[in-house]
């Protein structure tokens, strides 16, 4: 079984964002990077079958040489491999990446039986690259999945939706992409970060493509105050708990 | 949340530990009306006390450090936020058990005791999931512990908050911090503005943007230490408490491990040094963890990994321990290591407590609240002062690459005369390219580059054979020549020429000139013009704040003389006793004139030879100064002595130096004028003197005649600390200063061993000497005296001990060596009457 699970290096942010001075962009200078929550699911279902049933777990991404710190820790998690093809910082429109990874998927030897996404990225959540690499491919896929087996070269997978769930099973080679609550993702170890640094990353430089989209400005979404409010201390809190309790109606 | 006070005696900025330290010391001490902001929530407002490993281990070389220190857990076991563990440092290399022995060393020096030795499999039997294969050994210090930091700063600020003497408000942002006729006049925030008597600034890695508001300089440089918490660690399963393993430090790869909980905490020192500046930290809304927890670079980090897997391979090796947090932690650093304490030089009533880590906070606290309310603290903070700096030592560039070079030293084997490399010729001397020229090696101070020894005085290696007292061992003989040595004998038998522009000189003028400088000095200065006045400089307690030289100039004209070392804080020190009415004022010539020093039998020959004034005994008497002619150059001349020799110092301004030292130079070869550099200057010509130096010998913890310095008459004029001098004189002495030789220098191997400074002084039976007061005997200062053929170490030892010939022993590396007195007091114990000065 040969796994591909497509990634993104995203910053990770914790508090109140900041835009560049020119809108353009999320200030990152105080931030560190890491990948989306939903592709840490994706990573975790491809090393568990590769445990499981054996073969090769390749990660691709594309973005800046320093992804490659990215790429790293997942390779400590457990991946076999890694291929980045590396832009010149920029972030491209959806239609360019999506071309790039189709070209890098058409360029590798295995013929992945699986291609694993987040269902969207952190960032920019666009739910665009993995339908035009689907198409572009020519494979079936699933989106949104929250669970996943696969048996006798089927993928069974389920996804949530607002009436209930809904069950598909597809033959592979597929596409299946996941969200946060398919497993458990695990951190990686001491040994795993040191046998992820002797692990291959291939670097290919990726070819600009002429954008079809234009990103204008970012704006930010009006904050929600996350500031606790303190009630008291001790005894003297119950009676303004007991309020809160009231209005959301537990009480 | 209720209002800002308009008014308050004193505004704390910060609330870390060292923010509610100061709360409560000051509290303590009797303040009231005293009003404390964070920018951050409480009680963890985001600064480094959030995330800092808080782990005291109780030795370092340094004797402020170390007491501070001391004094910091002596707290926390008072609050009850102390746990003790115990702690291992261990060793890789044999190079580090010389420098684990080195610090049971000091421990014994500064009164920690308990620390041992240990074998691999000593190691192994405390911490039994290391790897015992990969060390020669550890050393074991019994009383390392962990401490609650965020607990302790809570307790402090709310015990403050009992005494009635504090209002604390949390999410206040300081704006501005403004002046007034050089004194702090009020704190702005988003929230109000407060007036203030007093503002401490206590904000850790921010301190310099504080200081900045108020035109103040707190030099230091936000800088990443990394760590790793990783785990559930299966062999910690059973642990009890939070905290039950000794923690490790693995020097050799300046790394450190510590089990709390199920997790093994992985720290480092050892990654390449990321330095921010406060500008470059979020704010609290906008950082992803906390302001001073940046997100971790693991690539920074992959070596550090290896060794900790080298160490405990069966935690950090197992698969299923995995990484549970991670971060790249700011902490603060300053260019010379030590804290940023005092009043700033800037702006009066401004105090900056800052640079202070975990292991230190409470202790500083209390010292710093005693400098603000009493005038002086107990522990002698000489080496922390704020106002230590030269004005090149507050630049970012000086700041950036003395914290780049030395980060990777915090766990280093630092030698005791270690040069830093970068940054350097900042300042230079009007005669660097002649001493260049000559082989000068220079050594820096304040900025000045200094020849310490001239390799074109080899051959006198050679002439004077084993007197120069030639050493084997690579540790003594580091940063040391047995050049030093030699010039040392040649400039007793010929003149030595010593270029001392670093020295810092400032003129005190005006009608009020005398009085302030009765009040810095000890001694008498209503003096004839023309003399020069070697005086102690006291604190309020008594003890020393500087010892240096002043002429009197005209009636109303002084000129300060001291070493650059100390300089900008002897210069604060007038500065705060000017009258404040105009009447007296002090300019800072340090930069303007340079000085040579012309001494040895032959000074006076050389010296006449190229003037036309008259240098004989009866002209120009010793302690006087005058202006005389040296080859067409006006120079100011003055005969004291240092290095024990008949001569001269004299002073010129700096485009006048290179003509001096041709003219001296020139008149000097038909007399054997050679090139002397400061390792005779400092160490052997001083030491075979008895003469005391600040901070070795004099400190605020020893008084005027516990240093055999005392003057037979007190002077009546009102100076300093003379109510305790009063006292001191009236005391029998607890201890006092001895200068001992080494009787025996034979190691266990058979290899000559000189001591360095700072070891302890022993009983015959090995033991620890501690005097009435609780003060350890230990090494002041240690170094050749080649004239006798001998190894001196000063020390204060008890006065019922103090009598010559006694017998102790000296610990040295781990090796004991034995010693005796030559002198007590202050009697030189190389040519006692003074003959070779007053010839």
């Amino acid at each position: 079984m040969d796994v591909l699970v497509c990634l993104k290096r995203v910053p990770l942010a914790g508090g109140t964002l900041i835009l560049t001075p020119d809108s353009r962009d999320i200030e990152t200078k105080h931030l560190g990077f890491g990948i989306s929550p939903h592709e840490e699911n994706a990573v975790e279902a491809g090393v568990q079958l590769v445990e499981q049933m054996g073969g090769t777990l390749t990660l691709l991404t594309l973005g800046p040489s320093d992804a490659e710190e990215q790429l790293r820790s997942q390779l400590a998690i457990g991946a076999t491999r890694a291929v980045l093809l590396e832009t010149d910082g920029q972030e491209w429109d959806p239609q360019g990446t999506a071309a790039a990874l189709v070209d890098a998927i058409n360029a590798e030897e295995t013929k992945f039986d699986l291609i694993i996404f987040g269902a969207e990225s952190a960032d920019s959540a666009g739910y665009q690259i993995h339908i035009r690499v689907a198409h572009a491919l020519n494979r079936p896929i699933i989106t949104n999945v929250k669970s996943m087996k696969i048996e006798n070269g089927v993928a069974i997978c389920d996804r949530v939706v607002a009436t209930g769930r809904e069950h598909y099973e597809v033959a592979l080679p597929a596409i299946v992409t996941v969200r946060d609550g398919l497993n458990i993702p695990r951190y990686p170890s001491v040994p795993g970060r040191m046998q992820a640094r002797k692990k291959p990353v291939d670097m290919k430089k990726a070819e600009a493509r002429v954008p079809k989209l234009e990103k204008v400005n970012l704006a930010l979404a009006p904050s929600k105050s996350k500031g606790a409010e303190v009630l008291g201390k001790g005894v003297e809190a119950v009676p303004a708990l007991v309020e809160i309790l009231k209005k959301i109606g537990t009480f | 949340m209720s209002k800002l006070p308009a008014k308050a005696k004193c505004v704390v900025i910060g609330a870390g530990i060292v923010g509610n330290g100061m709360v409560y010391h000051l509290a303590k001490l009797g303040w009231k009306d005293i009003v404390q902001i964070d920018k951050g929530p409480l009680p963890n407002p985001g600064g480094s006390t959030g995330h800092a490993s808080n782990f005291i281990f109780p030795v370092d070389h340094s004797k402020e450090m170390t007491a501070i220190t001391a004094e910091s857990m002596r707290q926390y076991k008072e609050f009850g936020t102390f746990t003790e563990t115990g702690g291992i440092e261990v060793a890789r290399t044999q190079e580090r058990m010389q420098e684990l022995a080195r610090r049971i060393t000091s421990g014994k020096s500064w009164g920690i005791d308990g620390g041992r030795i240990l074998t691999p499999a000593e190691v192994k039997e405390l911490v039994p999931y290391i790897d015992e294969t990969v060390i020669v050994g550890g050393y074991y210090q019994p009383t390392v512990g962990v401490v609650d930091s965020l607990r302790t700063g809570t307790i402090m600020r709310e015990k403050a908050q009992e005494m009635g003497a504090l209002q604390s408000f949390a999410n206040v942002e300081v704006q501005d911090i403004t002046v007034e006729n050089g004194k702090v006049k009020s704190v702005v925030t988003d929230q109000g503005t407060i007036e203030a008597e007093y503002v401490v600034i206590a904000t850790g890695c921010w301190s310099p943007k504080l200081a900045a508001m108020a035109g103040a300089h707190i030099p230091l440089t936000p800088a990443v230490h990394q760590m790793k918490d990783i785990g559930p660690v299966p062999f910690f399963k059973d642990t009890k408490g939070d905290i039950e393993w000794p923690i490790v430090r693995d020097m050799d790869v300046f790394m450190y491990e510590r089990q709390h909980g199920t997790g093994l905490e992985i720290g480092s020192y050892a990654h390449r040094p990321i330095l921010y500046t406060p500008d470059d930290l979020p704010s609290n809304a906008t950082a992803a963890l906390s302001p001073t927890e940046f997100a971790f670079t693991q690539a920074d980090f992959d070596i550090q990994d290896e060794h900790a897997y080298e160490l405990m391979p069966s935690i950090v090796g197992d698969e299923n321990v995995r990484e549970k947090y991670a971060i790249n932690g700011i902490l603060s650093y300053t260019p010379d290591g030590m804290p940023v304490l005092g009043e700033t030089p800037e702006v009066r009533n401004l105090w900056s407590v800052a640079a202070v880590w975990i292991k230190e906070g409470p202790g500083t606290a209390k010292s710093v609240a005693e400098w603000m309310v009493l005038g002086d603290s107990h522990i002698d903070l000489h080496a922390s002062n704020i106002a230590r700096f030269h004005e090149h030592h507050k630049e970012e560039k000086h700041i950036k690459s003395r914290v780049a070079e030395s980060f990777n030293k915090t766990y280093g084997i630092v030698h005791p005369n270690e040069q830093y490399e970068s940054n350097r010729k900042v300042r230079l001397s009007p005669y660097y390219d002649r001493e260049a020229a000559l082989g000068a090696v220079f050594y820096e101070t304040a900025g000045w580059e200094r020849p310490f020894w001239y390799e074109c005085n080899k051959d006198l290696v050679a002439k004077f054979g084993d007197k120069v007292m030639p050493r084997t061992a690579e540790w003594e003989s580091r940063w040391w020549s047995p050049i030093i040595n030699a010039e040392h004998l040649q400039m007793r038998e010929t003149a030595g020429i010593v270029d001392l522009t670093a020295f810092a000189y400032f003129d005190i003028t005006g009608p009020s000139a005398l009085t302030v400088v009765q009040k810095a000095a000890l001694r008498q200065m209503d003096v004839a013009i023309g003399r020069v006045v070697y005086t102690p400089v006291l604190g309020p307690n008594g003890g020393f704040k500087s010892d240096l030289t002043i002429m009197r100039l005209d009636a109303d004209h002084f000129r300060v003389v001291t070493g650059g070392a100390h300089g900008m804080a002897d210069k604060k020190w007038f500065a705060d006793l000017l009258p404040g009415d105009g009447s007296a004022t002090i300019k800072d010539i340090t930069s303007d004139y340079t000085t040579l020093g012309v001494w040895g039998p032959n000074a006076r020959a050389i010296v006449q030879e190229v003037t036309s004034a008259d240098m004989s005994h009866d002209a120009f008497k010793f302690s006087t100064c005058k202006e005389i002619d040296i080859k067409g150059v006006k120079v100011l001349a003055s005969r004291i002595s240092y290095v024990g020799d008949l001569g001269w110092e004299f002073y010129v301004p700096m485009a006048d130096g290179p003509a001096l030292w041709d003219a001296l130079w020139e008149a000097g070869k038909n007399h054997g004028l050679i090139p002397v550099g400061i390792g005779v200057y400092g160490t052997t010509g001083r030491l075979e003197k008895c003469y005391r130096a600040y901070g070795p010998e004099l400190e605020t913890e020893y008084t005027v005649v516990e240093a055999g310095m005392q003057t037979p008459k007190l002077k009546e004029a009102d100076f300093v600390g003379k109510d305790a001098h009063v006292k001191h004189r009236a005391e029998k002495p607890v201890a006092m200063l001895c200068t001992l030789f080494v009787d025996d220098h034979t190691s266990s191997t058979g290899e000559k061993r000189y001591m360095m400074g700072n070891e302890p002084i022993l009983t015959l039976d090995k033991q620890p000497i501690t005097d009435a007061h609780g003060r350890r005997s230990y090494v002041t200062s240690a170094g050749s005296a080649p004239s006798l053929g001998k190894h001196i170490l000063m020390s204060y030892l008890p006065t019922e001990l103090a009598v010559a010939g006694n017998k102790f022993i000296v610990e040295y590396l781990g090796e004991h060596y034995p010693c005796s007195i030559a002198e007590v007091g202050a009697t030189s114990v190389f040519d006692p009457s003074n003959e070779r000065i007053l010839s």
